[in-house]
């Protein structure tokens, strides 16, 4: 039993962490927010060349730095500290893990351009009418030719690739016959529509009409269960992104209740701000043991219990610690002006990303809970 | 005790029927729908109609123009109007000075403001908070200092800054809490101003909450020049009547009708959802969190008949109007929290400009949309009008003597 970060993973985190408090601002971010682009590629080039923080999870074979999925925490967590905006977790934690479990050529060749910097990756899976459902999909391979619909693909606009869920047989909902594929994103025969998220990524609603797709596309024939463990790793990543944004939401209330004077003092003096700052320690703590739980357990047989239970609590922490974040803070953590009402917005769309909590409480009863 | 309705009742609801459906301008609907920024007529349009009717005040006494509803007519009237989603009526003039004026005001200030409250003439803003004083109210510090002008008559030089103000960028009047003694109690040395927002020193700018919206601002006073006869009540006893216009605010905020219109909504919504080849309105997660909905908006719905029964004998709204502006808050918010989790992926699209030009469009189903700004702008109902925790504090003092 270990909960130590080496001496390599605390490195990782020190430096990410002093290059996003010192180039990654508030001010800066919303800079970029107000472009209307959803990214800053500058930033994306610095997190390549300057800290090689995209060859994280990836094996030093691939010029990466030899890591996995506690380097995707360590990584994820600072992202949600400083509310990245840039696609780490589609690129590097999706796209570079689908890769990773596939292996061989297609792995060799594209993985030295996503710690490059100059691949991204966008994850085309969730569709109109399929809810949080990775199976339920209506997007359809046949023939060589891809048709069908994504929505909210983050990323899409500015990706070089994506990467994408697909029926080759059976029917809508049916665990067999999906693939999942590797495409160039400017492929003929996709169009997009590309919108603002609340977050301030860009994200699109993707339309596939008869896109060729060569086998050298396909990355797995049968991709149901790779793309349950690429989600998963997923969804333990934004976890860790959660953990990161619930600490600072915590830690900027905590200030705020130690400054902000009503009443002839500090409002952290009354009892009933006291206790809502301890239970939102309580939510942020266990948020922490959470996903360090789902993220050690991520490549065993209890990976999908964990990921779920993880998701579950943090989904719930989100909520708790976003919205009182907000009432503590009071007219003022509901402006554009402050900080925190950013990190709110983030928190909720976290409530619902890879599923809500009642979505990952169905589905740990299914795994775990069986009659 | 007796919870059917009359026959009069029945026939009183068939012609407010019928009134809502011959008479509303649903053109507002769209415009809300579609996200599109509503203009001061849009949201005069609905008033117009009403004040033309002789309906624009039902709970004001007959003199001043109130209907002589009765209570359970006017349980109807707000029924009616939330089932046929009718925009909400702004509330600074009708609901909070009218009420002031009519009850503390001189013959004068009666004679003046509530017939152009009446006819939407003028706007009406709130300048309460104050970047320092908000839970906190009475530690106000914009100053009100008296003074004979060169005509010889008595004025009030003010200077200071108010927050929160919602919709003063369309405000013609305005209603403030100044300080006009610092020397006594911090209640004691506070005044009710009526102010024209036209007067030079008053500048006005905006904030902008997160879904994107401008609502509020901040208007700051420099060195205004108010005449004396713009004061309401005592100087230095403008306190009674902040403290009578929150109660009044508060049994209005309960917005049971409008929950109940939402909570339909939702239901719709969800039946129509797909989640994992069903109807979402048959997971029965969402199912249940839709039934507490029901049974909670049940119980606030009965507890404020019950107050409003209270009221109509003439006990007049007590401190037991906290406890509908808590679980009426606590519902609104609930509600749109449902309403985004039901959006799923679609919660997160944004589809209001950023002054980056228009990127407006159709992504998702249309019930999907705005979901989440809406739920961000709701979190502001647990805060204004005195935050819940405020309110608990009254009901712990005032209710039960803690």
């Amino acid at each position: 039993m270990d909960f130590n970060f080496t001496e390599e993973q605390t490195m990782l985190r020190d430096m990410l962490s002093r290059y996003l408090a010192d180039t990654y601002t508030f001010d800066a971010r919303q800079k970029v927010v107000h472009g209307g682009k959803g990214w800053n590629p500058a930033v994306w080039q610095a997190f390549a060349e300057e800290l090689g923080v995209l060859g994280a999870p990836f094996a030093e074979a691939h010029g990466g730095l030899g890591g996995g999925a506690i380097e995707n925490m360590v990584v994820m967590e600072e992202m949600g500290r400083a509310i990245v905006l840039e696609p780490y977790l589609s690129t590097v934690v999706i796209g570079g893990g689908a890769l990773k479990h596939v292996g061989g050529a297609i792995a060799d060749a594209v993985i030295p351009g996503i710690i490059a910097g100059t691949t991204r990756i966008a994850f085309a899976a969730y569709e109109p009418q399929g809810r949080f459902y990775l199976n339920d999909l209506t997007t359809t391979l046949k023939g060589g030719l891809l048709n069908g619909q994504k929505a909210v693909v983050e990323g899409a606009a500015h990706a070089t690739h994506l990467l994408v869920t697909a029926r080759t047989g059976g029917a809508q909902r049916d665990a067999g016959g999906v693939a999942l594929l590797l495409i160039p994103a400017d492929a003929k025969g996709i169009t997009r529509r590309d919108y603002l998220t609340v977050h301030g990524t860009s994200a699109s609603e993707v339309y596939f009409e008869n896109v060729a797709v060569g086998a050298e596309h396909v990355l797995r024939e049968e991709a149901l269960p790779l793309i349950e463990a690429v989600v998963d790793e997923a969804t333990a990543a934004v976890c860790a992104e959660a953990c990161g944004v619930l600490k600072v939401l915590h830690a900027t209330t905590l200030d705020y209740a130690k400054q902000r004077k009503q009443f002839g003092k500090a409002i952290g003096d009354f009892q009933v701000i006291q206790h809502r700052l301890v239970d939102m320690f309580m939510e942020v703590e266990q948020a922490v043991s959470m996903t360090m739980m789902a993220t050690l357990k991520v490549d065993t047989a209890e990976r999908s219990a964990a990921v779920s239970m993880a998701k579950a609590k943090v989904g719930k922490a989100a909520k708790f610690v976003g919205q009182n974040a907000v009432q503590v803070h009071g007219g003022i953590g509901i402006t554009q002006e402050l900080a925190v009402g950013h990190y709110f917005k983030r928190a909720t769309l976290i409530e619902n990303l890879f599923g809500s909590v009642d979505f990952h409480l169905s589905r740990y009863e299914g795994i775990a809970l069986a009659a | 005790m007796d919870l059917n309705f009359s026959a009069e009742d029945n026939a009183f609801r068939d012609e407010v029927r019928a009134f809502i459906r011959d008479h509303y301008p649903a053109y507002l609907n769209e415009k809300i729908h579609e996200g599109e920024e509503m203009a001061k007529e849009d949201f005069l349009a609905w008033h117009k109609v009403l004040h033309q009717k002789g309906w624009i005040v039902p709970a004001w006494p007959t003199e001043y123009g109130g209907t002589g509803w009765t209570a359970t007519q006017r349980y109807i009237w707000s029924e009616e109007t939330a089932a046929a989603d009718t925009v909400r009526l702004m509330p600074f003039g009708l609901s909070m000075v009218g009420p002031v004026i009519y009850t503390f005001g001189t013959p004068e200030q009666k004679a003046k403001f509530l017939p152009r409250i009446l006819s939407g003439e003028d706007w009406w803003c709130q300048g309460y908070s104050e970047p320092g004083a908000g839970s906190d109210l009475a530690s106000l510090r914009t100053r009100a200092e008296r003074f004979t002008g060169d005509d010889g008559k008595e004025y009030y030089r003010v200077n200071g800054q108010k927050t929160w103000t919602t919709m003063a960028q369309h405000a013609d009047w305005g209603f403030f809490l100044v300080r006009t003694d610092t020397t006594a109690k911090i209640q004691e040395g506070i005044s009710f101003l009526l102010i024209d927002m036209k007067t030079p020193g008053i500048t006005v700018r905006p904030i902008i909450t997160l879904g994107g919206e401008h609502e509020v601002n901040e208007v700051w006073l420099e060195d205004v020049i108010v005449p004396v006869e713009n004061r309401v009540f005592h100087e230095n006893k403008g306190w009674t009547c902040a403290k009578f216009l929150l109660a009044h605010e508060r049994t209005g905020i309960a917005g049971v009708a409008a929950s109940k219109r939402n909570v339909e909504r939702i239901k719709d919504v969800a039946r129509k959802t797909e989640d994992g080849g069903e109807a979402l309105m048959a997971n029965p997660f969402f199912k249940r969190k839709v039934a507490e909905l029901e049974v909670d908006l049940a119980a606030l719905e009965y507890t404020e008949l019950r107050t409003l029964a209270g009221e109509s004998s003439g006990k007049g709204p007590g401190p037991e109007s906290s406890l509908l502006k808590i679980k009426g808050t606590e519902i609104q918010q609930r509600l749109t929290e449902l309403a985004l989790e039901a959006a799923g992926t679609y919660g997160a699209p944004y589809f209001r400009s950023m002054g980056e030009g228009d990127n407006s469009f159709a992504v998702g189903p249309d019930s999907a949309r705005r979901t989440a700004p809406v739920y961000f702008n709701m979190r502001k109902t647990s805060i204004y009008g005195g935050s819940n925790e405020i309110q608990r504090n009254i009901i712990a003092k005032m209710v039960l003597g803690l």
